[in-house]
């Protein structure tokens, strides 16, 4: 059994911070990390952020994850455990992990829980065509390993990461055929999309993807309008030619460990899905445990480090390792992501929050029928 | 939709063999679960749950608040028995 102060669960945004904002009253941390190195999704995030000068916008996601790597670094009571998946949490709270193929155990104070999301799945005829890729798998693919995943792409999804990822195609060369949402509206901020719409990608609205075309692999794809009620339209059907089918139809939160916990989850939409109920210091129903991240709800990374900060100060507080500023500290963190969250967006967002809040939760736990 | 459309994965299962199922009573995703193998090949049911349920709300007149999670039980993803059966006290 490894014993820790402060166990982090997941090496992106949110966990980064949480580690280094809860190793820096003292406390020993470990963060496990199922990747071979720490960043999460940030690692291919070669766009500048937006948001709060304070909260790193205007920098690449890339560049924010080797930062927060090398702050990692230099903090000695931070143990870096990469390759390592968690794969259970008992009601001793007990975590087990798979670290470099060996079976390990670990007991903490605090739990701190970022593991933070995975990519929606689309039912359409043909989706099992080698070229149905999700977004992070395209992201992957490009930005990370330098490899062009085709020639021409349509797009599935106009929030901001279909919208993100349309554009760092069409900079890494290859066609955008068209964006194609469901919704009546553009999800994404209007500056990502006017981007690509500059550059004479189509942007498709209360539009839908009916099946993919191709034998063997992907060759195109029936596009469909859709009604008012999202139904397709008969005779609306209209075939563009690629050989990429791009998904980026949101992400679900990874909540597994939550529920094995035994930590309330409700049902937010809103928020992505079975989210946990939470304090504003991002502590769930269990004492043990908090939440930062995607896992959480999901949201930008800029949320998620802010939320990272505010569960590691708040954790470390709680055994003992307090300074005499944190309320103030954890004031000024709470105000930044409250006008993180200013704007439509961050409306729904604060909308879901409200209604997973410790206390006055609203929605249904889809797991309780199992206790 | 076109009924070979595959909704699991994992573990190659149609649109058609998952509506069979709910027409012929099985409406809970753990029951589905016991009799196609939907959501209990590697990753778990990340991907075909949610398509599953959205596929019993329609057909149930349901709302996703209303569907009936199946447990979560450990390992969250696939782990060698090698592993487990190496498992010692070590740092």
């Amino acid at each position: 059994m490894i014993n820790t102060d402060i166990l982090v669960i997941g090496g992106g945004p949110a966990g980064m911070t949480a580690a280094i904002k809860a190793s820096e009253s003292g406390a020993q941390v470990i963060i496990i990390e199922r990747y071979h190195e720490l960043g999460g999704q940030l690692i291919k995030q070669t766009h500048r952020f937006f948001g709060s000068k304070k909260e790193q916008a205007g920098i690449r996601g890339i560049s924010i994850a080797q930062e927060l790597t090398e702050k990692i670094e230099n903090h000695s009571n931070i143990r870096v455990m990469t390759e390592a998946t968690a794969e259970g949490y008992y009601e001793d709270e007990v975590v087990t992990i798979s670290h470099e193929n060996k079976f390990k155990k670990i007991k903490a104070k605090k739990v701190i829980i970022a593991t933070g999301a995975s990519e929606n799945m689309l039912a359409f005829e043909n989706n099992d065509l080698p070229g149905v890729y999700g977004a992070g798998a395209v992201q992957t693919l490009m930005n990370l390993y330098g490899i062009l995943p085709g020639e021409k792409v349509i797009m599935v999804g106009a929030g901001n990461i279909g919208l993100i990822v349309s554009y760092q195609l069409l900079q890494a060369g290859v066609d955008v055929e068209a964006v194609i949402e469901a919704a009546p509206k553009i999800g994404g901020y209007l500056v990502h999309a006017s981007k690509i719409r500059r550059a004479g990608v189509p942007i498709y609205t209360s539009h839908s993807i009916k099946k993919a075309i191709g034998e063997n692999s992907v060759q195109g794809a029936e596009v469909v309008e859709l009604n008012d009620n999202w139904e397709m339209k008969v005779g609306t059907e209209k075939v563009i030619e690629a050989d990429i089918i791009c998904l980026a139809v949101g992400l679900n939160p990874l909540s597994d460990l939550l529920i094995q916990a035994e930590c309330e989850v409700v049902y937010t939409p809103e928020l992505g899905g079975d989210v946990p109920i939470r304090d504003e210091n991002l502590k769930t129903t269990k004492d043990h445990i908090f939440v930062a991240g995607d896992v959480a709800g999901i949201e930008e990374a800029t949320a998620a480090m802010l939320e990272g900060e505010i569960a590691g100060l708040k954790a470390v507080s709680e055994i003992g390792y307090s300074n005499e500023n944190i309320f103030e500290e954890l004031n000024r963190l709470k105000t930044e992501l409250n006008k993180l969250r200013s704007g439509p967006v961050g409306k729904v967002i604060k909308n879901g929050i409200e209604k997973v809040r410790r206390g006055n939760y609203v929605g249904k736990n889809r797991y309780s029928h199992l206790r | 939709m076109d009924d070979n459309t595959i909704v699991c994965r994992c573990e190659d299962i149609t649109l058609k063999e998952l509506r069979d199922l709910i027409k012929e009573g099985y409406t809970t995703l753990d029951e589905i679960k016991r009799a196609l193998r939907l959501g209990m090949g590697p990753c778990q049911g990340n991907i075909c749950l949610d398509i599953a349920a959205r596929e019993i709300c329609k057909m149930t007149d349901k709302t996703m608040e209303e569907i009936k999670m199946p447990r979560k039980r450990p390992p969250v993803l696939g782990i060698k028995m090698g592993e487990l059966a190496g498992d010692q006290d070590e740092k």
